[in-house]
């Protein structure tokens, strides 16, 4: 199957008190088009410096990060917008709704920035998909965690994206919320074939995902199966 | 790549840009016209002066003809030539003639006497308007008996009403009338020198038209309704230049009139102008903090897909709209406040302002409004494209900073060339226009910088064992998103002008009070003739009162400097040599051997005596002769009454103008001007009005030619004058004083919204309202105390400079009102910023958190 992101060399280093501090040494990873994978490792191992890297939200230090065939390291960050409105989707640990929109207007937004017509009746499809076609017009503030939450999902389906990061979906909900906010996220996935990458802490979590990548101290200590890993668990 | 986002961004409307902007505005928009709303008066100033500018000439143009009374007006102080009489003659269809000169007058009802300015009128004047006065049939009638016309603040002043009589000279006349209006008059000449109309025919026995007398003559012509004006003028003008006639008509009336209006709305322009740049400064200040809140919507919007410039454009949009809405609100606050601006100004004009809007100066405020929220609103703004849609996982390790933004240089430039584009629109002059734009840069940054160190020492001697409060308090000045340098300009820029103004008024009127304190002369008696000279000075003595001096006077004009006239220097001069305005006026001078106690050489030798037969050595004051260019050995050839006089400069000398003394650009040697037709002054002090007032009495009667001027006068005139001015510039201070009120208000409101959150979290964690209410209390007091105090010291510099520089005289600032402004600003923004800061008391921290600040 084809390689949807590629990741080759890459490490990233920044400046911290004057001193160059780096978060990634040299990552390879190659995710194949409509799997899914979780990325663990402890707080400040680098996992989320990595998903905003695969993404295109920064540039890496050294090394290349190609993205549905993109190369992104020679894209300016106006173009490397294009190519997430175009082929990716994004699902934060703190929803990042934008709180002067209501939730019909949020999911909208990744549409009307391709320029697409006739989008309401799809944005509301989505809300309905994710139960929440009544709340439409509540702005963030009146809707509960989990329910922005769900918001945030049918806004990251709705550009039918290529690919899905989703970086620690269900760190801000309850067990039961976040029970459903997971099913939801595979059961979109499986339906749209979307590649999904989670970064998370939580190994049950990562555990629903066909992959487990596990970064310590910036570096990759190990990529397998998780089908393997429950085997040798 | 490139194409496909081109044809993207082509299906990318500037639509959604703006629906963007909508939807992103919904929350904000109570606190985007707070934003805006400091640059509303700034506006409304403008628009007024503008308005008022457009009304003032179009009533110029309307009223012209009735300022002038006549079609023209020839005006000259020495007696009509042959020549010049029969061009009079000969010109127009109807004729009138006046004398006018500065003489006392007696109120015989209350024995009171005035310097006034008597006016002996003969014809049909004026011919366009009329001559105001109550009874309405006065104006014209007084000039055919003993009659006169009286100006109504005399009447006032000296409780004398129409039937009584005044004395002009030697003739009593019957007061026919109270004068409210002569045409051209304005209101606050009449303070100066109020004016009695008497008919020509009795100016002769007033005995007030003797020889030697300074007699101003105006003749005022009806010209044929076909005359072309402008043709009569270019013929006669070489002969009126020549025997010294000046001339005005409806044309030249309408063009003076209109530039030294033009001064003035060019003045209150520039000063509604720093009103509108303090506003502006509050924009800047108050977009900075809008952007900084929402640097995470712009993350998620560059997650899903939104260019830098896309982000720039949604909110540039937000910005032009409501500043557009702003200056629409600031246009129509203008027109209301010009109605005002006549009212205010009726003591400076000499006709009736009809006010009317001006729809070119609500557009011009307009466009100006929205120009200049979007230049301020850009150094921040322009940031916008920075932020890195990393903000969405975290904190961005890069700070959005502007210093590295090269676009910054390029909006810095853009202001720059805005403030000297504005200053040069008014004041069309290349060295006031650097000179406006440097002051005014410097005087922010000057309270920028004062700022900024007061919050550093404030930082560096934190005074760490206070109680909690009061530390709390006072951190709050320089923590993270204060608005104390943007509260330190505006407020301290407001009070400094109140204050100098304040300090200057006082140095004026201290400086003529000191004048007529200890044994200086305190009462001037001038116009005395050769053969009163004794009798005046033995009047005097007899009162009691001492002649400090008697100065005789020769009034001369100039011929020739370095042999060559006022023409030929006007033809080949290149600004080097002698002025050609040397030749402009009479030269009143005296003679003497001696300088007197205030004056010094400060250059070349006094010589007191002239040899007979040498060029008679003369001394020049030192200011005019650098205004006019003299320097020592310059030849000067003067006009003595007929008499041809060659002098050199030998000295120049500075005079001392504090104290009240008779002093001359031209000092004559003894052995010269004995002989030479001339008048004298005499000065003396007088120890209270009751002798004043007496002895005023008795020169009248007895010298009825002698003008006498009393010190008290002066002041109570120059004081009279000061407040009036000094309500205008107040007014007009007004505008900055509550700009910085408004961007106060803006910017506690602002920082409400920095503070909630650790107002709430204080609450919760067991602070008591009382507590919360006395931190707010204590940082806005020690904010409003250091910018008031800032303003304050930044006046009382400027203030010492302007005594020491200008006025020549020491500065002792008053404190009392002084501490009182401080007192009332500092007080002043506790109230503000107490009365914005209760949505945080008055509710449980709960509901607080849960909505979305």
């Amino acid at each position: 199957m084809e390689n949807i992101l590629k990741i080759t060399n890459l490490s990233k280093t920044y400046q911290s008190g004057g001193q160059p501090l780096t978060v990634l040494h040299d990552i390879n990873i190659s995710i194949e088009a409509g799997s899914t994978a979780a990325i663990v490792g402890p707080s400040g191992s680098g996992k989320t410096t990595l998903l905003g890297l695969s993404a295109g939200l920064d540039r890496s230090t050294t090394g290349t990060v190609e993205l549905n065939g993109i190369a992104l390291d020679n894209l300016s960050e106006d173009q490397r917008a294009h190519v997430r409105n175009q082929h990716v989707g994004f699902i934060f640990q703190n929803f990042q709704l934008l709180p002067t929109l209501t939730a019909l207007e949020n999911v909208m937004v990744p549409l009307e920035l391709r320029g697409e017509k006739n989008i309401k009746p799809r944005a509301l499809e989505l809300l309905a998909k994710v139960g929440l076609e009544s709340r439409s017009h509540h702005y963030p503030s009146q809707l509960s965690g989990g329910e922005q939450q769900r918001v945030s999902l049918a806004r990251a389906f709705s550009n039918a994206p290529k690919i899905l990061f989703a970086d620690e979906p269900t760190g801000n909900l309850d067990a039961e919320t976040a029970e459903k906010v997971v099913k939801l996220i595979f059961d979109l996935n499986r339906e749209a074939g979307t590649t999904l990458i989670l970064v998370t802490h939580d190994l049950e979590l990562a555990s629903k995902t066909q992959r487990i990548i596990r970064i310590k101290g910036g570096h990759i200590v190990s990529d397998e199966p998780t089908d393997k890993i429950m085997v040798h668990g | 790549m490139n194409k496909a986002m081109n044809q993207s961004n082509k299906k990318l409307n500037i639509g959604w840009l703006f629906l963007m902007a909508w939807r992103d505005s919904r929350r904000n928009r109570s606190r985007l016209f707070l934003f805006i709303s400091s640059i509303i008066l700034g506006i409304a100033a403008l628009v007024a002066i503008y308005s008022f500018g457009d009304n003032l000439r179009q009533n110029i143009d309307d009223q012209a003809a009735t300022l002038i009374g006549a079609d023209l007006v020839f005006s000259t102080n020495k007696p009509a030539t042959p020549a010049i009489q029969k061009l009079i003659d000969s010109l127009g269809t109807e004729k009138s003639q006046e004398k006018s000169f500065v003489s006392m007058v007696l109120f015989p009802k209350t024995g009171s006497t005035r310097l006034t300015l008597v006016k002996a009128l003969e014809g049909k004047f004026p011919y366009y308007g009329s001559i105001e006065t109550t009874p309405v049939a006065a104006g014209m009638d007084f000039r055919k008996g003993k009659e006169a016309l009286v100006d109504k603040v005399l009447m006032l002043q000296f409780n004398v009403k129409v039937g009584d009589s005044v004395k002009v000279g030697l003739v009593s006349f019957k007061i026919a009338g109270v004068l409210d209006k002569a045409p051209g008059s304005i209101g606050i000449a009449s303070s100066m020198a109020p004016v009695v109309y008497i008919p020509m025919q009795y100016l002769e026995q007033t005995g007030l038209s003797q020889k030697g007398s300074r007699i101003n003559s105006s003749y005022y012509f009806k010209m044929p309704g076909n005359a072309d004006m402008e043709k009569l003028v270019k013929k006669i003008e070489p002969r009126l230049e020549k025997d010294g006639v000046n001339y005005e008509t409806i044309q030249t009336q309408k063009e003076q009139t209109g530039r030294s209006f033009e001064d003035l709305t060019r003045f209150l322009s520039l000063v509604g102008f720093i009103a509108l740049l303090l506003g502006c400064i509050g924009v800047a200040s108050a977009i900075h903090i809008y952007v900084r809140e929402k640097i995470n919507t712009v993350a998620v919007l560059r997650c899903l897909g939104v260019n830098g410039w896309q982000a720039f454009l949604i909110y540039l949009i937000q910005i032009v709209c409501v500043g557009f809405i702003g200056s629409l609100l600031g246009a129509l606050l203008g027109t209301f406040i010009q109605q005002i601006l006549p009212w205010l100004l009726k003591d400076f004009m000499p006709f009736t302002i009809d006010v009317n809007t001006s729809w070119g100066a609500i557009g011009q405020g307009i466009v100006l409004g929205v120009l200049i929220s979007i230049l301020f609103a850009l150094l921040p703004l322009i940031s916008v494209r920075n932020i890195s849609p990393l903000n969405t996982l975290r904190i961005s390790t890069e700070e959005i900073s502007l210093t590295r933004d090269p676009l910054k240089w390029l909006v810095y430039l853009l202001i720059l060339a805005f403030i000297s584009g504005f200053a040069w629109l008014q004041l069309q002059d290349v060295i006031q226009t650097i000179a406006f734009t440097v002051c005014v840069l410097l005087a922010f940054l000057i309270l920028t910088l004062i700022a900024r160190l007061l919050m550093f020492l404030v930082k560096k001697f934190f005074p760490f064992s206070w109680s909690y409060l009061w530390r709390q308090g006072f951190s709050n000045l320089y923590r993270p998103n204060n608005q104390s340098v943007i509260l330190i300009v505006s407020i301290g820029l407001g009070t400094a002008l109140i204050c100098t103004l304040f300090f200057i008024q006082g140095l004026l009127m201290q400086r003529v009070t000191l004048s007529s304190s200890g044994n200086q002369p305190n009462m001037i008696l001038f116009d005395i003739q050769a053969s009163q000279k004794a009798g005046v000075a033995d009047l005097t003595r007899k009162q009691g009162l001492p002649v400090i001096s008697q100065v005789p006077i020769v009034t001369m004009s100039l011929l020739e400097i370095n042999g060559k006239t006022g023409a030929q220097l006007k033809a080949d001069s290149l600004g080097k040599g002698p002025s050609k305005r040397a030749f402009r006026n009479e030269y009143r001078v005296t003679y003497r051997d001696t300088l007197v106690n205030t004056e010094r050489i400060k250059s070349g030798e006094w010589v007191g005596e002239a040899k007979p037969g040498d060029v008679v050595p003369i001394s020049v004051e030192d200011r005019y002769a650098t205004r006019m260019r003299l320097k020592i050995g310059d030849k000067m050839l003067f006009n003595v009454q007929g008499l041809p006089v060659n002098t050199v400069i030998k000295s120049i000398r500075t005079v001392n103008y504090n104290r009240i003394q008779t002093n001359f650009l031209v000092v004559f040697p003894k052995g010269v001007l004995e002989q030479a037709p001339q008048f004298y002054v005499l000065l003396s002090r007088v120890p209270n009005s009751k002798v004043s007032a007496k002895f005023q009495q008795l020169v009248v009667q007895k010298y009825p030619n002698v003008s006498v001027v009393d010190l008290g006068l002066i002041i109570s005139v120059v004081d009279e004058l000061m407040d009036k001015i000094g309500f205008v510039i107040r007014f007009m201070a007004l505008f900055s004083i509550i700009t910085g009120l408004i961007v106060l208000i803006a910017s506690v409101r602002i920082s409400k919204y920095q503070r909630m959150q650790e107002s709430v979290l204080l609450r919760t964690l067991g602070a008591s309202r009382k507590q919360i209410l006395a931190i707010t209390a204590l940082e806005y007091f020690f904010l409003g105390f250091l910018a008031a105090a800032t303003g304050v010291v930044l006046s009382i510099a400027a203030s010492w400079g302007l005594a020491s520089r200008v006025f020549d005289t020491a500065f002792h600032p008053q404190i009392l009102p002084v501490l009182g402004i401080l007192a009332f600003i500092s007080l002043l923004t506790v109230v503000i910023g107490l009365l914005n800061s209760r949505g945080v008391l008055n509710k449980p921290p709960l509901e607080v958190l849960r909505r979305d600040v």
